[in-house]
């Protein structure tokens, strides 16, 4: 871990931050009150189940969508490289990986190979991307974003569709590149449990932050060491967390204490080895604050207007 | 044989052919084919009204044109109809508009079919400077823009997440595609203007292995085409908007045959995920 440290821009201007950061359409709240920063060389993972607002939280992040409420400040002139969750070439535009690398600009040609190369698909240079198999062309996108030498690299599920033996060597890749360019990556995963071993902070998300920790290490769990192998355990991490509210089917969450509320209190939840909850930007004014024995009850009936979970 | 009206009639074919190559490829890539026809179905009451104003025809096509593209945006933004339906709407209400408008100029002669089918046979002096003089100034517009319009165009998210901004980008290219249409009423007219726009580029499709080069093949068959339509209606005495689209058609036929060693259409591969056809939102 002190070869990380070497990297982590201690005391550096964060790239970007967000504080209290939340987006509504249609009078629905799809993530809110969401709390973090990158720094330069960090690796932050946002994890959650479907519709949880990962997508929506890096798209704030890069600045796609802005926020309802609440700030995000980028740095001056910070450089973005992204990988969207989805991206769909029509057929009908001809475009080869070589084409695809100078998308958002222009760049010399030894660093287009040097990308091709770092994500090993440099054999791959001429090929259409149209005949790429979803590993290669997920490679590509990669390669892509990282030609391009950026501040901040936000990777929106990069290894889905990518079996765990390539997810681990992804991983690899991606601590890598870290390293490398000193980058700060913003890294969404789509799985619940397993994270990157590297990141130095786990962000658990489901409309609103409900936790955040850092990732506990395969190799301390026999069964996931079983299940990955000792290759894949170095780069695989274990994310061990539970909350103490539930999410239900309806919109509404169930409290440790058996109460049912219409909406989550922004940092709720954290059965976690992280006491940190860092509160600012937050207004809370009004509420009381005593973490996990607090009564939700009073959420039902608290004026619309002047409520912020209204 | 090649009188004085002949020879005006095919460079101005070119010149169209020359600016609609490039833009048609981004029609085919942007799928905005009925866009591109609810553009130019608008221009028979851009026709109307020149006609009633005493304007100048380009002029009117290319104001009425815009104002349908910016009124596409605002419904769009609105967003209570599918895109497809605000098209429908706008593409034959103005076409509507434009005829009982005509109807009420009773004091010139309103000749429908030189509208809907061109007339390129009578160009003066005038529409040529226009064609090659608007199309000259699209094409120097779209080089200028051409990398954020790319990006654009394979994910407008992608493109703002680094610093380019896609929805300018996007209202840019929408004038200079009102701006090609107004300049190509003349030659192919109303009905077949996106032909001209979309054969050609098709038909490179095949053919070519970057953006850039089907982008210059597209200009390349489409003028093909035209010297080919044109000499043709001289020939066989057939109208010549339409003989130069069916002559773009013969050339996208051909286009299919299966030569060369490459299959005749590629397999969507997994870069183009079945779920979604472009950048879908989560």
């Amino acid at each position: 871990m002190t070869e990380l440290m070497l990297h982590k821009g201690n005391g550096a201007e964060p790239l970007v931050t967000l504080r209290g950061a939340g987006i509504s359409r249609g009078g629905r709240w799809l993530v809110r009150g969401v709390d973090f920063s990158v720094l330069p060389g960090e690796i932050v993972t946002l994890i959650g189940p479907n519709g949880s607002g990962k997508s929506t939280t890096a798209k704030m992040a890069t600045g796609v969508l802005k926020p309802s409420e609440g700030e995000v400040i980028r740095r001056g002139g910070l450089k973005v490289g992204y990988v969207p969750q989805k991206l769909a070439i029509d057929w009908t535009m001809p475009l080869t990986v070589e084409r695809l690398m100078t998308l958002t600009g222009a760049l010399p040609a030894q660093e287009i190979d040097a990308a091709l190369a770092a994500t090993g698909i440099a054999h791959m240079k001429k090929a259409e991307v149209h005949h790429l198999s979803g590993g290669e062309f997920q490679r590509a996108l990669l390669a892509r974003a990282i030609a391009r030498k950026p501040d901040l690299l936000v990777l929106d599920e990069p290894v889905q569709g990518v079996d765990y033996a390539g997810e681990a060597l992804l991983y690899e890749l991606i601590g890598r590149i870290r390293r490398q360019i000193g980058c700060g990556i913003l890294l969404i995963s789509h799985d619940l449990h397993i994270v990157m071993a590297e990141a130095d902070t786990v962000i658990c998300l489901n409309g609103h932050v409900c936790c955040r920790g850092t990732p506990k290490a395969v190799s301390e769990s026999n069964a996931y060491r079983n299940l990955f192998g000792a290759r894949g355990s170095a780069a695989i991490a274990f994310y061990d967390h539970h909350h103490d509210h539930e999410h239900l089917p309806d919109g509404r969450v169930r409290h440790a204490d058996g109460t049912v509320t219409d909406h989550c209190h922004p940092d709720d939840g954290h059965h976690h080895d992280h006491a940190d909850h860092a509160h600012a930007g937050h207004d809370h004014a009004g509420h009381d604050h005593a973490h996990h024995d607090r009564d939700h009850a009073h959420h039902d009936q608290a004026p619309k207007g002047g409520h912020r979970h209204a | 044989m090649l009188d004085d009206f002949f020879i005006r009639a095919l460079l101005a074919g070119l010149g169209l052919a020359l600016v609609a190559g490039p833009l048609g490829c981004f029609v085919i890539w942007r799928r905005m084919a009925y866009f591109g026809d609810t553009m130019a179905h608008s221009a028979l009451l851009g026709v109307a009204l020149s006609l009633l104003l005493h304007v100048n025809l380009t002029v009117a096509v290319f104001g009425v044109a815009t104002l349908v593209s910016l009124a596409l945006l605002a419904l769009q933004r609105r967003g209570a109809l599918s895109t497809d339906a605000l098209l429908g709407i706008l593409s034959h209400s103005t076409l509507a508009i434009g005829l009982v408008l005509a109807a009420f100029l009773t004091w010139v002669r309103f000749d429908l079919m030189t509208y809907l089918f061109g007339d390129i046979l009578a160009v003066g002096q005038t529409d040529i400077l226009m064609i090659w003089g608007g199309g000259v100034l699209v094409l120097l517009a779209l080089a200028k823009i051409w990398r954020p319009l790319i990006a654009a165009t394979v994910n407008p998210e992608l493109a703002e997440a680094e610093g380019m901004e896609p929805e300018r980008t996007r209202l840019f290219f929408m004038l200079l595609l009102a701006l090609v249409i107004a300049i190509a009423i003349k030659v192919v007219g109303i009905l077949l203007v996106t032909a001209m726009l979309i054969i050609p580029a098709a038909a490179a499709r095949r053919f070519a292995g970057s953006p850039e080069i089907m982008a210059v093949m597209a200009s390349g068959l489409g003028m093909v085409a035209v010297a080919g339509g044109l000499f043709g209606s001289l020939r066989f005495d057939t109208p010549s908007g339409p003989s130069i689209v069916v002559a773009a058609l013969v050339i996208f036929l051909v286009s299919l045959l299966p030569f060369g060693q490459r299959k005749t259409i590629d397999q969507p591969g997994p870069g183009q995920r079945a779920d979604s056809r472009r950048g879908g939102i989560s």
